[in-house]
């Protein structure tokens, strides 16, 4: 595409309704390479809707999303949108890492076969090759010594690791997270923001649903506050959850608070 | 300080709660046990040492091995391989394929194995005496075109394939298929949503998904059924008489009964027979699900796995009542 948009994520007017519910109202978001954002809202606001939307867990009503400039779930030819096949969505979501709440590690594998799996079956990479990375992921994650772990015989916090571990295996241009660490101890939590915090460093480009205010604060380039399917506001963490303009993010930040201090 | 570190509880000497009625029981038990053994040991007519030699007995070791242990087999890796095919078809979301595997579902479970080996056995060759595989319609397209050929490509003589024991596994496979389809659908059911959109997330095909995520996974829920299935699968190879299939062991056993009018001792050597087959496949089962719960707790845990699935089993997904 000669008109390619400069963002890695470019999302225009994406809307999408359950049951005539419209839960994405017209989001308008562009991610740029290595940008951090953090997403915020209340719950049922959409964020976990307009995550899976990226990567087509949901399909879209309206709108477009394109990442590294193709874009998703659909081909543009002669001024006609077609949909892709399941294969083509497949190749289209190797591109994209996705870290779930509540992990959804293969319970069936050890740690290491977890990472393994998809570099093995879906790009079909030597086996040798994809090991060898496998164990340098879970070092990256501080769980080498849980090669041969059962997710069922691994803490909360140390599965989600794993989960991360995982998704990066594939050698990803952009990370999905939906609120990794609110399924977790709050001493577990740590640990992951850990790893996030280092992959972030590294240059990942990372979309991150969180609750943790310190972690958006510190790591996020840039805050955006979704409430009601749309986005209210948006820039930097030092100026949305400092200085938030709109009464919305206000009254949401505040709620926040108490709940950390309570 | 002292007094008080000896005032703590210590080790625990408790009397056991009394169980009278297990020892009533056990006596109860032990009178019936003793009746019926010497029954065994007085009544000339168990004849066991007669029993022993029928098992051994070449006709009823042939019946044994091809129809009871051949015809098993068989018809589990049919009924196993096509149900769980059929299962997966029965949630899928093209509409055609759902329909086709309802509809399979449907006819062979409401007719019974006997009804249906009979059918296969005999009515079959009447209707069609001749099984060609070829182009469809491909007799009346060659007359249409004046061609020599009647595009055939393959042809099976029915009379004479209609009373083997391939036509019984076929039949028993068949039938089992459709019990397999529910049992399967039932484990992939049981299968959590998120693990197929993890496997989705990393750019799995569907296909791959269902065969490296969902089925290793649906495995626990599907093997004790399955084991289930396939120690009725032993009892039901008896019907392969209904084609009619001779090589049978109940059938070989009963023969030998007719014809030297000792009755009970040819059943017994069969009973003997169908009773250590089982117990094989018992021990196989205990390990298959050992295989299939790895991952799922460790020790004590994963045996309350299987438990809970083995008790699913028992509530209706096991098809049973045949
Ligand atoms: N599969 C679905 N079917 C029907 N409604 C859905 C579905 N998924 C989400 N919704 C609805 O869409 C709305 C937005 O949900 P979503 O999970 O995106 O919110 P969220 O911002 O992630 O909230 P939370 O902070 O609680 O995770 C909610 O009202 C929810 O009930
Ligand atoms: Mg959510």
């Amino acid at each position: 595409m000669s008109d390619r948009h400069p963002a890695l994520v470019h999302a225009v007017n994406v809307t999408k309704a359950f049951h005539g519910n419209e839960v994405l109202k017209g989001i308008d978001m562009d991610v740029d390479k290595s940008e951090v954002v953090c997403l915020l809202g209340p719950s049922g606001s959409g964020k976990t809707t307009f995550l899976r939307c990226i990567n087509q867990l949901e399909s879209i009503d309206g709108g477009r999303i394109w990442v590294d400039g193709e874009l998703m779930g659909y081909s543009d030819r002669d001024g006609h949108l077609h949909h892709l096949t399941d294969k083509q969505i497949a190749a289209q979501r190797r591109e994209i890492g996705m870290v779930f709440q509540r992990w959804n590690l293969f319970p069936h594998m050890t740690a290491l076969e977890n990472i393994m799996e998809a570099p093995i079956q879906v790009n079909g990479e030597k086996k040798s090759e994809v090991k060898a990375r496998a164990l340098e992921l879970l070092e990256q994650v501080g769980l080498k010594d849980k090669p041969s772990a059962y997710p069922a015989q691994l803490s909360g916090g140390q599965q989600q690791r794993v989960a991360i571990a995982r998704a990066l295996a594939m050698k990803p241009k952009l990370m999905l997270f939906d609120e990794p660490t609110s399924a977790l101890d709050p001493e577990l939590v740590g640990e992951v923001l850990k790893v996030m915090r280092q992959l972030a460093q590294d240059g990942m480009t990372m979309i991150v649903v969180t609750h943790e205010m310190s972690f958006a604060r510190e790591v996020a380039d840039r805050v955006v506050f979704m409430d009601g399917g749309v986005v209210v506001e948006q820039g930097p963490p030092s100026e949305v959850i400092t200085n938030p303009q709109h009464e919305r993010t206000r009254t949401f930040l505040r709620r926040m608070r108490q709940e950390e201090h309570a | 300080m002292t007094d008080a570190s000896q005032d703590r509880p210590g080790a625990i000497h408790a009397r056991p709660v009394p169980h009278p009625w297990r020892w009533v029981a056990l006596a109860l038990i032990a009178v019936i046990v003793a009746m019926v053994v010497s029954s065994f040991v007085t009544n000339p007519r168990w004849d066991f040492p007669f029993a022993l030699q029928v098992m051994n007995f070449n006709p009823v070791l042939n019946g044994l091995v091809r129809g009871t242990i051949l015809g098993t087999l068989g018809a589990m890796v049919l009924g196993v391989g096509l149900g769980v095919v059929v299962g997966i078809m029965r949630l899928s979301t093209n509409p055609v394929l759902r329909g086709v595997a309802f509809v399979y579902t449907w006819f062979f479970r409401a007719i019974p194995r006997y009804v249906l080996l009979v059918i296969l056995g005999t009515g079959l060759g009447y209707l069609y005496s001749k099984f060609d595989i070829g182009v469809p319609f491909g007799q009346q397209l060659s007359h249409l075109f004046g061609l020599s050929s009647d595009l055939t490509f393959f042809s099976l003589d029915v009379n004479q394939f209609s009373s083997t024991l391939l036509m019984g596994i076929i039949g028993l496979g068949l039938s089992e298929a459709a019990y397999m389809a529910e049992i399967a659908r039932a484990g992939i059911l049981s299968v959590d949503q998120g693990q197929v959109e993890a496997a989705q997330a990393l750019g799995m095909s569907s296909a791959k998904t269902m065969r490296r995520v969902v089925l290793p996974q649906a495995m626990r829920v599907i093997v004790p059924p399955t084991g289930n299935e396939t120690i009725a699968m032993v009892k039901d190879t008896s019907l392969l008489i209904a084609i009619p299939v001779n090589a049978e062991l109940f059938y070989q056993a009963s023969t030998i009964g007719s014809r030297t009018l000792k009755i009970m001792p040819t059943y017994v050597a069969a009973t003997a027979w169908y009773l250590i087959v089982c117990s094989v496949l018992m021990v196989g089962q205990y390990y298959l699900e050992r295989r299939f719960g790895r991952g799922f707790g460790t020790g004590s845990t994963a045996k309350q796995g299987a438990l809970r699935a083995r008790l699913l089993s028992f509530q209706g997904l096991g098809g049973g009542g045949k």
